[in-house]
């Protein structure tokens, strides 16, 4: 299984490779062209980045995170999951590295196979970072307003929190 | 709105970094954060031009065409004001196929080049269509074929099977896919009624 997923890049690549070169694509002349709409793509997203990362760190550095994780204690003992869990289920909207840093204290704390370490696999792995991908696709193509996108990704999470808890706790 | 959420942000953790005594470790924050967020500028830098070049490719061969057909069933349906346009829903197509397919790297610079082309299309250049936004909302969520990454890290702490949770983390990420996309939805119709 993990041998199928480290090839599947490198036969991606491949075949779109062949099929430009067969079909008598200028393939190199091709790939420089998209790269550099790469470069101004990433230039204008930089400072997007550099706000939204900033927000995030500053709330993690300064305890609201600790904070509103208390404020939710109970939720967690009326639901019978780890109260540890509850961190990574605010954190894993916000911040991609934050999360998967967490994810992986939690699965040393608990071991991998425990309830609490599925939960948290699952619970890691099965939504995106809900803010970056809000940010970084309406920040790059320059569309000012979100319309219903943060309520809508935020269900997603939520959704993603009740059935991780759910599923382990059923079939694990 | 990103307005609020990113004020009400910064100035909680002021205050909240007032009341508990850590503005030493927020003036930090501030300084880190900002040049975190170069340093993953730039190594997103290299796979976003690097994918953006293989898209390029894949567009000029047709072969995003072909594949935007082979999809369209479930692309005209999500996707109903994008119907005609071949371009973007190949777009679409490549962004949802790298993200099912785990590679984040490519999802991200695709995704990008997809909302470029709905962007340049739109009548209203402040608001989104409603393409764009049940887009941006299926890339929160996300739909995974083997999550390597999890695994990797699981095996990393011992775990005896680390694709174990495979079926959890399916049904998990459909449940929630399948929630937002819903959600747009009943959205995408009030706002026609009104």
């Amino acid at each position: 299984m993990e041998q199928l997923g480290a090839a599947a890049l490198p036969v991606i690549l491949g075949g779109i490779l062949l099929f430009g070169f067969f079909k008598n694509v200028d393939v190199f002349d091709a790939f420089v062209q998209g790269a550099k709409e790469g470069v101004t793509s990433t230039i204008h997203l930089m400072p997007t980045l550099i706000g939204l990362i900033l927000a995030v760190t500053m709330v993690r550095a300064s305890g609201l995170l600790d904070m509103v994780c208390e404020l939710a204690l109970p939720f967690a003992q009326t639901v019978g999951i780890d109260p540890e869990l509850l961190p990574l289920a605010l954190l894993r909207p916000v911040s991609g590295s934050g999360s998967s840093a967490y994810t992986l204290t939690l699965l040393q704390q608990f071991g991998p196979d425990s309830e609490t370490g599925k939960i948290a696999s699952v619970l890691a792995s099965s939504t995106e970072t809900t803010f970056y991908a809000i940010t970084v696709y309406f920040g790059a193509c320059g569309c000012k307003k979100l319309s219903y996108s943060i309520p809508a990704g935020l269900l997603g999470d939520a959704a993603a929190l009740v059935f991780s808890i759910i599923s382990v706790k059923v079939f694990g | 709105m990103i307005n609020y959420i990113w004020f009400g942000m910064i100035i909680a953790s002021v205050i909240c970094a007032l009341c508990t005594g850590s503005l030493g470790e927020l003036s930090t924050a501030v300084m880190d954060g900002a040049q975190g967020a170069v340093e993953l500028s730039i190594s997103l830098l290299g796979s976003m031009c690097a994918w953006l070049g293989f898209l390029k490719i894949a567009e000029k061969s047709g072969l995003t065409a072909l594949l935007s057909d082979a999809f369209s069933p479930v692309i005209d349906r999500l996707f109903p004001e994008y119907r005609a346009d071949a371009e973007i829903k190949g777009e679409i197509c490549m962004n949802i196929s790298a993200n099912f397919l785990g590679l984040g790297n490519a999802a991200t610079p695709l995704g990008i080049a997809a909302m470029k082309a709905m962007q340049a299309k739109n009548p209203h250049q402040e608001a989104p269509t409603k393409g764009m936004v049940l887009f941006v909302v299926m890339n929160t969520a996300s739909l995974q074929l083997l999550p390597v990454n999890m695994a990797a890290m699981r095996s990393a702490c011992g775990s005896a099977q680390p694709f174990d949770i495979l079926p959890e983390i399916w049904l998990t990420s459909l449940a929630a896919l399948v929630t937002a996309v819903l959600f747009c939805k009943i959205k995408e119709v009030r706002s026609w009624n009104s």
